[in-house]
Parts: C-alpha cells; sequence; structure tokens
C-alpha cells in the first residue's frame, strides 16, 4: 500500500512534468493540469512516507537501470519521515502555484519551461529519499539537481539571474562529484553499489574519514554550509516565489537526508572528531547565516540567508547526536538525531510559508526590497497573519514549532557533561551558547522583516495599493500556518511517531522524549527537564481571557482613534519610519568585521544658495566568502587553465605532433 | 509528573501567581522610595504605582489611526507572556504542579515572546522614535540573552536540572557550598538583569529624552488600559528577574513541603530578600549615570565573559571533583 502510494507520487509529478510540455501553446494548462496533479504527487508522497513512518520499511526492484545494476528503491522510517515532509510542501506549493503563476501568463517567459521542470524537480527529489543503491542515488540526486537549475534560470533575460543559475550549476555539480567519490570509497570496501552492500562494508578508520569528509562536503554544499553557501543566496531568492520554497524548504532537507543517510547509516561507525567537526561548522553557519540576513534589505535574499542559519542549527544538533553516539551514548544521540530532524520539519513548513508570503507580497507590490514595503498587515490582512505565524515558528519562540526544536537541541547540549572529554565538555556548552545568540539575533531579524514589511505605514505607492491574492494562495499559506501551530503545540503526538526513525538507522533506542503521555516533553528525564506546550498555550489563552474579560466591562469606554502625535510640525510621513537599514545599524556597528561594507552617505547641496537639501545613504554588504575562498579558486582555476592553454597553438602541425607521439608512447606502454 | 493532578497544588500555584502578578508594582514602589531617598528627595508613597495604574484603567484609549489591529493585540500578549513567566517561578514554594510546565529555557522563551511583540508594537505605528526603540531595545536583547542562558547553563549543569524546582531542591539539599562558577554567574545575571529590565545604567526608565530612552520608546504611543498592561508588565518582568536571582542564588527559606508555617516563612523571607535586592539596585541606580548606546555591548560582553568563566570554572574544578 505504501509503496503504490509512493509510486504513484512519483508517477504524478512525472506526469505533471509531461503535461507541462503543452503549455507553450496552451497556457492555462499549468494552472489546470499541472498543479492539480502536483498536488496529488504531494498527498500521495505524504500518505506513503505516513504509512511507512508508522508501519514498516518497504522495498522493491525498479525494472529500470543497467543489466547488471537494476534500481531498486527502499522505504524506511527516515525516508518515510523526509517523503512526508516533501508532501506536506508540495502540496502547498501546488494549492499557491496557479493564482501566483497567473503573473507569467501573459509575460514571455516560457511556461513549458516551469511545468516541466517543476514536475522534475519534484520527482527528482522524492527518488532521492527512496533510492536504495548508491547508483540510482546520483541519478535521482543529478535530476533533481540540474532541473532545478533550470527554474532558477526561469527568467534569464536578467544577466544577475544567469550568474546566480551558473553558479549553482557549477556548485550543485562539484558537491555532486564528491558525493559520488564518496560512494566510491563505500563501494570500492563493499564490492557493490546497494546499500545494503555499503552499510556491511568494512572501512579502515582513515577511508572512513575519507568517506564522511567526501559525503560532508557534497551534502554540506548542497545544504548550504559556511562556507560553502555562497551560491544559497544567489540562486533561492531569483527563482519563482513557489520555486523558492520549494528549494529552500525541501530541497535543503533533501541534502541533510543524504548526509544522515550515509553518516549514521552506511558509514555507521562514527568518530567523535566528525561530531566535533559538524557542531563547528553548524554553529559557525548558523551566526554567519543569521548576521548576514540581518542585513540584507531583498525580503527573498533575506529569507536564504536565514536558511543557512537554519541549516546551520540542524547540523549542530546533528554534531551533537554524532559525538553522543561515537562516546557510546546512545539514547541521547537519538536525542540529537531527533532534534535536527523536527527541526528539519519545522523548518520545511515555516520557510516554505515565508517564502510563499514573500510572493504574495510581491505579486501584489512588484517590490523586493524591504525599504519599499510598509503597512502591508491592513492591506494583505491574511497574508500578514500568516506570516507572522511562520516570523514567531523561525523565530523560535513559544508555544511554536521552531522552539520546541531549538529546546530540544539545547537539552541534548546540556547533556554534554556525561562525557569523558575535557575539551568536550567545554566545547558543547559554548556552542549551546552560540545557538542562543544565534536565536536570540534570529528574533531580532523577524522583528526588522515583519516590522518594516508589515507594521507602520507604507513606504511607495505600490506596498499603498496592494491587494489581496487569490484564494488559493492564502489557503496554501493558512495550510503551513496552521501545521506551525499543531506542531508546537502537540509535538508529543509527532515526536512519539518520530521514534521509529532511531530505530530504523542502525537500531538506536528511542529516545524516550515522550514518556509521559501526549501533554509532555520530557528528553532524558522528567526531573531533568519538561515542557508541556499545550498547557502553556492553555495559560497564555487564560491570561490573556482574563485581563479581556476584566478590562472589557460595561463600564469601559470606546477607543479613540486619532492621528499620532506629531510634536506639532504637521503630518508625519512614511519617510520618517525607521528603515531597514537604521533598524540593524547597532547590530551592523557591532559585529563590523563580519561583513564587507561599503557604506556612503553623499551630501545634496543647493548649488546656488550651498544649503543642505538631502542626504543619500547608500550601503553595499558584501559576503567575506567571497574574497576569502572563491576568488582565489577562481583566479587559480583561470590561472591553471591559462598554462593549459599553452599546449593550443592552434596549429594544424601541432596538433598531429602531439597525436603522433601519444601514439608511440601508448604503444611503447602496450610493448 | 505524577503529581500534576493535584487540585490543592494547583490552587497554591495559583494563589502564588496572583501573589506574584499583585505584588510587582510593590516592589517598585519600593525601589523608588529608597531612590528618593538616596537622593534626598520627597519619597512617593509605596503605593503610587498601583494608583498609576488604577488611573490608567480608567483612562480612556487612544490609538493612532495608522496603527493596525497587532498594536490593539499587543498590551495582551506581552501581558500574558510575562504572567505566565512569573507563574512557573518558584516565588514562596518549589514543587508546584506550574513548575513543571516550562522549565529555565522556556522560561527565557517566554521573555523573548513578550519582546517580539513589544518591539513589533513599537514599530507599528510608523513614528521615529518607536523604530528607534525597537531597534535598540532587540539589539540589546540579543546580546543579553547568551549571557543569560550561559550563566543559567552553570547552574543547571550543577544541578542536573532545567527545572527551577527541581534546580533549587538540589542547591537546597546540597547546603551552603560556595562555588566559584555561581559567583561568576550570579554577576552575569545581575547585569544582564539590569539590562533586560530597562534600568541604569543601560536605560533609564523615568526618562523620555529622544537621545537615550529604549523601552519608554516603544510604548511612547500607547495610552489608557493599554500603556497600564505594558507598564505592569515591565514592573512584573523585574520582579520575575529579582525573584529569579534572590531563589537561584539564595534559596534558603522557599518552602520546601507546603504546610502553612513554611508557606509563611517562604513569603517572609523572599519579600526580605528582594527588599535587600532592591536596595542593592537602588544604590547602584544612584552611583552610576547611563552610559552611552554603544558602550551597553561592551558592558553585555562582560556579562557573557563571567558567565563563560563561570562555565569553564564549573568544567575544569567542579565537575568530578
Amino acid at each position: 500500500m505504501a509503496l503504490q502510494l509512493i509510486a504513484y507520487a512519483v508517477v504524478m509529478s512525472l506526469l505533471s512534468a509531461l503535461v507541462g510540455l503543452g503549455a507553450s501553446r496552451y497556457r492555462a494548462l499549468l494552472r489546470l493540469a499541472c498543479f492539480p496533479l502536483l498536488g496529488l504527487s504531494g498527498l500521495a508522497a505524504a500518505a506513503g512516507g505516513l504509512l511507512v513512518l508508522t508501519g514498516t520499511a518497504v522495498a522493491a526492484q525498479l525494472p529500470l537501470g543497467l543489466p547488471w545494476l537494476p534500481w531498486s528503491v527502499r522505504a524506511d522510517a527516515l525516508s518515510g519521515f523526509i517523503l512526508l515532509l516533501i508532501g506536506v510542501v508540495v502540496f502547498a506549493v501546488a494549492v499557491f502555484g496557479p493564482g501566483y503563476v497567473r503573473e507569467f501568463q501573459h509575460g514571455r517567459h516560457s511556461l513549458a519551461a516551469l511545468g516541466v521542470f517543476t514536475g522534475l524537480f519534484v520527482a527528482g527529489m522524492q527518488l532521492v529519499v527512496i533510492a536504495d543503491d548508491a547508483f540510482m542515488f546520483m541519478v535521482a540526486w543529478e535530476l533533481m539537481s540540474l532541473s532545478s537549475y533550470f527554474l532558477v534560470a526561469f527568467q534569464h533575460e536578467n544577466a544577475p539571474n544567469r550568474r546566480a543559475a551558473f553558479l549553482y550549476l557549477l556548485m550543485a555539480h562539484v558537491g555532486g562529484l564528491a558525493i559520488l567519490l564518496g560512494y566510491g570509497v563505500l563501494a570500492a570496501f563493499g564490492g557493490g553499489f546497494g546499500f545494503d552492500v555499503l552499510r556491511a562494508a568494512e572501512l579502515p578508520p582513515l577511508w572512513a574519514g575519507v568517506a564522511f569528509a567526501l559525503a560532508f562536503f557534497g551534502f554540506g554544499m548542497k545544504a548550504g554550509l559556511v562556507p560553502l553557501h555562497a551560491w544559497l543566496p544567489e540562486a533561492h531568492p531569483v527563482a519563482p516565489s513557489h520555486i523558492s520554497a520549494l528549494m529552500s524548504g525541501v530541497m535543503l532537507k533533501v541534502a541533510v537526508y543524504g548526509f544522515v543517510r550515509v553518516t549514521f547509516d552506511l558509514i555507521g561507525t562514527i568518530q567523535v572528531s566528525w561530531g566535533v567537526i559538524v557542531l563547528l561548522v553548524g554553529s559557525a553557519s548558523a551566526l554567519l547565516g543569521v548576521l548576514y540576513a540581518m542585513q540584507q534589505s531583498d525580503i527573498k535574499r533575506l529569507l536564504a540567508y536565514s536558511s543557512i542559519e537554519n541549516i546551520g542549527v540542524i547540523f549542530m544538533a546533528l554534531g551533537l547526536a554524532m559525538i553522543f553516539l561515537a562516546a557510546g551514548q546512545p539514547l541521547l544521540g537519538s536525542l540529537g538525531l531527533i532534534a535536527a530532524l523536527y527541526h528539519a520539519l519545522n523548518h520545511a513548513l515555516f520557510k516554505s510559508l515565508l517564502f510563499l508570503g514573500a510572493g504574495a507580497v510581491i505579486q501584489q507590490t512588484h517590490q523586493h526590497s524591504l525599504e519599499h514595503m510598509g503597512g502591508l498587515l491592513k492591506r494583505l490582512p491574511y497574508t500578514g497573519t500568516f506570516f507572522l505565524i511562520g516570523c514567531i515558528s523561525i523565530a523560535s519562540l513559544p508555544p511554536f514549532n521552531g522552539f520546541v526544536s531549538e529546546w530540544l537541541t539545547l537539552q541534548a547540549a546540556l547533556q554534554g557533561v556525561v562525557l569523558e572529554s575535557g575539551v568536550l565538555r567545554i566545547v558543547i556548552p559554548v556552542a549551546a551558547a552560540m545557538l542562543a545568540l544565534t536565536a536570540a539575533l534570529g528574533a531580532m531579524l523577524f522583528v526588522r522583516l515583519y516590522g518594516i514589511a508589515f507594521l507602520g505605514q507604507p513606504r511607495t505607492r505600490q506596498s499603498r495599493q496592494a491587494r489581496l491574492p487569490s484564494r488559493g494562495m492564502r489557503a496554501a499559506q493558512a495550510l503551513l500556518a496552521l501545521l506551525c501551530l499543531l506542531l508546537g503545540v502537540t509535538p508529543a503526538i509527532v515526536i512519539d511517531v518520530m521514534g521509529a526513525i532511531p530505530q530504523a538507522l542502525g537500531g538506536l533506542p528511542e529516545p524516550g522524549i515522550t514518556g509521559q503521555g501526549w501533554l509532555w516533553l520530557t528528553p532524558v528525564a522528567p526531573a531533568v527537564a519538561s515542557y508541556s506546550a499545550p498547557l502553556v498555550l492553555l495559560g497564555l489563552g487564560l491570561a490573556w481571557g482574563l485581563f479581556y474579560l476584566l478590562l472589557h466591562g460595561p463600564r469601559q469606554k470606546r477607543v479613540r482613534r486619532i492621528h499620532a502625535w506629531d510634536c506639532g510640525f504637521g503630518p508625519l510621513s512614511p519617510r520618517m519610519q525607521y528603515t531597514a537599514a537604521s533598524f540593524s545599524m547597532p547590530v551592523r556597528r557591532i559585529f563590523q568585521p563580519v561583513w564587507l561594507l561599503d557604506e556612503r552617505v553623499e551630501r545634496i547641496t543647493d548649488a546656488r544658495s550651498q544649503r543642505l537639501t538631502g542626504l543619500r545613504h547608500q550601503l553595499q554588504v558584501g559576503d567575506r566568502s567571497w574574497a576569502v575562498l572563491y576568488e582565489p579558486i577562481g583566479r587559480w582555476v583561470l590561472a591553471a587553465a591559462r598554462r593549459v592553454a599553452r599546449l593550443q597553438s592552434g596549429n594544424i602541425r601541432t596538433y598531429l605532433s602531439y597525436s603522433f607521439f601519444t601514439l608511440l608512447f601508448l604503444l611503447w606502454l602496450i610493448t | 509528573m505524577a503529581d500534576y493532578l493535584n487540585l490543592q497544588g494547583w490552587l497554591l500555584a495559583l494563589l502564588q501567581t496572583a501573589l506574584f502578578v499583585t505584588a510587582a508594582p510593590l516592589l517598585v514602589g519600593w525601589l523608588r522610595l529608597l531612590k528618593a531617598r538616596l537622593q534626598n528627595r520627597r519619597a512617593p508613597a509605596l503605593t503610587q504605582p498601583y494608583r498609576d495604574l488604577s488611573k490608567l484603567f480608567r483612562k480612556e484609549v487612544i490609538v493612532a489611526d495608522t496603527a493596525s489591529p497587532l498594536f490593539r493585540a499587543a498590551p495582551y500578549i506581552v501581558f500574558s507572556a510575562t504572567v505566565v513567566t512569573a507563574a512557573v517561578i518558584p516565588l514562596i514554594a518549589v514543587h508546584l504542579p506550574t513548575a513543571a510546565i516550562a522549565d529555565v529555557i522556556v522560561l527565557v522563551g517566554f521573555l523573548a515572546l513578550a519582546r517580539f511583540f513589544l518591539a513589533l508594537a513599537g514599530l507599528d505605528v510608523g513614528t521615529a522614535f518607536g523604530g528607534m526603540g525597537s531597534s535598540r531595545e532587540m539589539t540589546i536583547a540579543s546580546l543579553g540573552e547568551p549571557a543569560m542562558l550561559m550563566a543559567i547553563f552553570t547552574l543547571t549543569m550543577t544541578a542536573q536540572s532545567t527545572n527551577l524546582s527541581h534546580a533549587i531542591d538540589f542547591l537546597l539539599a546540597q547546603g551552603l557550598v560556595l562555588r566559584p562558577s555561581f559567583m561568576f554567574a550570579l554577576l552575569a545575571l545581575l547585569l544582564v538583569a539590569v539590562a533586560e529590565t530597562g534600568r541604569i545604567p543601560v536605560d533609564n526608565p523615568t526618562t523620555h529624552l529622544e537621545l537615550t530612552m529604549v523601552h519608554e520608546a516603544m510604548i511612547l504611543e500607547y495610552s489608557g488600559r493599554h500603556l497600564a498592561l505594558m507598564e505592569w508588565a515591565a514592573q512584573l518582568k523585574l520582579m520575575i528577574y529579582g525573584v529569579l536571582i534572590a531563589n537561584i542564588f539564595f534559596p534558603w527559606g522557599i518552602a520546601a513541603e507546603l504546610t502553612p508555617t513554611a508557606l509563611l516563612l517562604g513569603l517572609a523571607v523572599i519579600v526580605l530578600k528582594l527588599m535587600l535586592l532592591c536596595a542593592v539596585l537602588a544604590v547602584a541606580e544612584t552611583a552610576l549615570a547611563k552610559m552611552r548606546l554603544f558602550r551597553v555591548p561592551g558592558f553585555l560582553n562582560l556579562a557573557f565573559l563571567f558567565a563563560l568563566l563561570g562555565m569553564l570554572s564549573h568544567v575544569i574544578l567542579e565537575v568530578g571533583a
């Protein structure tokens, strides 16, 4: 049953791609057929994933692939969980899409490209998760990478978009190469490509380390870990918003899946040093991601940098899990793993919600910069409310879902005292403090995003005239917002279901977070820590209700609305408000060395009277990783290419002599 | 978790919360009285904060016409998040059923939730002051929160529980042990508390000078009952930090069992502790001047450093020793 559902899901998304071919001629086909098929695919994937997660693993062999190497698929609890995540977000995107693509309906963009590659992209992600041999995994992985390249390049008439797409393609392939080599190392010791063979392979510690490093590099690049993240804030924002939601919400989780699959499942025996590396890289990504996000004014770029932050948090939890597993604490290892995967699910939901919200805002205002928005909550009340829920969730505030995973991660970190090594006992709490700093800065980031874009007064005419987005777009956001609340209030139920995942990864124990019933989360033991989200929500509601009733008695006067106090100088103008750049100015000053800042203030004076008539403030925020890592590598590659190019004189006689000497050399070799 | 259906416990917890919430203005009154005496001024009555609140509750509410619905919801959210925080902190007794609902990390989360909406409300009307206040408040908080959590982690690692009630119980059972880590953690928490509750030298609760205000700038547009709720929440926050410091670092006297004598003793002891803490704060506020905004990061870095030292001395000196 589960297997059939998953098969339906893949077939539906492929069918959606096929139907998309016709959209170049019949433009309505995209809205009327492609998205509904995609929605069905999402539903089937979610249902299949849930069945696998609550039931048993399923496997099959496909009549595809090479004659001696048939493709095999298998879905265990981990695959089921990620399939569920993919399915939910794909369904929401399919509900959102028809209203959103109206914008492209009469443009010169190829709707066929959008339809075909969206379908292939979704199919690719679903296939990666159920692949049971390295060969099929790589094929599906490339399908996912390549089709998303075309989606990033969708609006290719802008040169920056083409550049972003090329960068994405390049990085995806460097990463893909590393993953392929990683599987190669495993296959060399296992003698086959099936995951069951790779799992059984006995690797000497050095080669296991090599395989881990390659996998970490490859999957980390796809997930956008610092310093391999440079493509992510370029590529994610330039795709259409529903694709950004899929890329940030889902594709990054597929990379997390790949890392967990290879490290926890295939390699199996984890070394402590790997865990420390993952923890440190995760901390750096989390902190730098949020700091970079803080200085962005483009709403989608900001969200993309925030994805780096959240991926960092996921990898921090994974690093903790690896350290505990290597130190012989499987219970705590499972706790870290559950925290990481729960955060992955949460991030998929709220990041898709925020990207869809950003898409609705951009469709209505045609503005990308926060500096041109403002007052949108009044004009887009539904989008504004759902976006607020997304912001609270991602800022990890109780009682929403982001807080639960962050709390679990901190609880795992606090158990670092059980470790033998004194260094680790210090490193882990400091990493936990980094996580706290990240969370606090994240709250500031989303106050900035929401406060500037949705509150205050509109800063441009377009923002003032924004109108309600279509019903489907609102419904998709409502669904995701509701799920954010549900996962925040009833985490025990979800985590109880997720308990099967550690079991599937080499028989780790269930962490027993939900041992006290559905009301309570009690990692480790009830006396050590407990959190009851339903009771918290009840308490908040009671306090609110009580004081609301007390203050709204029969004798209460009505609220009077007048203009805000303007110190007697005449009406307040929107230009007097704080801007996004001024909001984050204190942080810019405190953490100055983090960015490459180019800040200029230009004084505009009247030519005749020499009086100051205005000031122009310009701020460019550059990513330091370019200067430190990418540009040197780029220069080195170009220099090497120039050396090699000396061979190419353009003279046919030289080329013939190359061939001749090569032939001689080969003949000498075989004699 | 087994005793969370205990009715008597819930009643006591509710009473304790009500006491917490109603006593918060009194604490501020006491602080103002002390400060006035120290500065050779005539002191307002101890109950002045109550009179101010009741006056505000009776006044007409004026809302700017640029404000969104969030502006009117924010005071309720801020206030109820702060009340829930107060509900989970052991004030006069440990082992009340509310303590298990949320541990100390969740408590920091509640305060962050209140701050989130406070800062959003500051941005909502679209005046320059509100945005300025929000930006500053969030900056200060984002530097203060890690220091606070780090100090708390030192405590929870010692007590091996993030549950406040269990941690205090553990410390009581240990008796009087001088821990270097706790000294540093106490210093860190004191500095963070000053910053988070907006006291001198970080912020001045009595100023409305544009260049210096932080908390006041955010609530500038509020009036009537909305303002009253915001003010009350701020007073409650001061009391929350006071009780946290008093009961974590000097837990002696808190009621360990739920008998009338123990509860009365607990009440007397916490009143005494808070009065003393307020005296320390009043002296500090009288002696110090408010610092420039960009000196505040240095102040909070010092707090973080203390917290880190506390953590290190715990790991190096105390674990296994």
